[in-house]
């Protein structure tokens, strides 16, 4: 990944969004600006527990890890809603 | 400034980065910006049986007003320095 503090480095590529009140995007970016508001192109939630639920963590997807996992058996806990 | 310049110094080191969700993310710090965002390289969440969410993210940006702690690698503190830089900031210098 090349230098840069912003998120210029990750558009049109498809990252996974952990958004404060828990919930877990993916999708491709395709903007953002300052304050961290963000569009995404083909966004869609994952869910990984049904007892669930602005932006908190950007991460670039691996697509070959993700190709790998099981998200028909993976389960997980709920996210807390940040608290500031 | 202090903030910004010390995690500055602090690029290519390993930190794990605890947030108010209390995830905690483990990885190299690439980079920080004046609003202490964070980007890390290499990331695993610390918890990963409970928060499998990402396990196929390998580089992230936190945003910072999410960061509850920096935990950092003991060497990376260098106290004298740091006392200086604390009482410069301090007399508004």
């Amino acid at each position: 990944m090349s230098l840069g503090t912003g998120l210029e480095t990750l558009v049109d590529q498809t990252i996974s969004v952990i958004t404060n009140d828990g919930r877990n995007i993916v999708g491709v970016l395709k903007g953002f600006d300052q304050a961290t508001n963000i569009i995404l192109d083909e966004s869609h939630e994952r869910v990984y527990s049904t007892k669930a639920d602005p932006i908190s963590i950007v991460g670039e997807l691996d697509e070959e890890l993700d190709a790998h996992l099981d998200l028909s058996s993976l389960r997980a806990h709920p996210l807390k809603p940040v608290i500031h | 400034m202090l903030f910004f310049s010390y995690f500055k110094d602090l690029v290519g080191k390993e930190v794990t980065v605890e947030l108010k969700n209390d995830l905690a993310i483990r990885g190299t710090l690439h980079s920080v910006d004046q609003y202490l965002n964070i980007k890390l390289e290499n990331t695993r969440v610390v918890d990963q049986d409970k928060y499998p969410h990402m396990l196929s993210v390998r580089n992230c940006f936190i945003r910072g007003s999410v960061v509850r702690y920096v935990q950092l690698p003991p060497e990376g503190v260098d106290v004298d320095l740091l006392h200086d830089a604390t009482r410069r900031e301090a007399r508004g210098g």
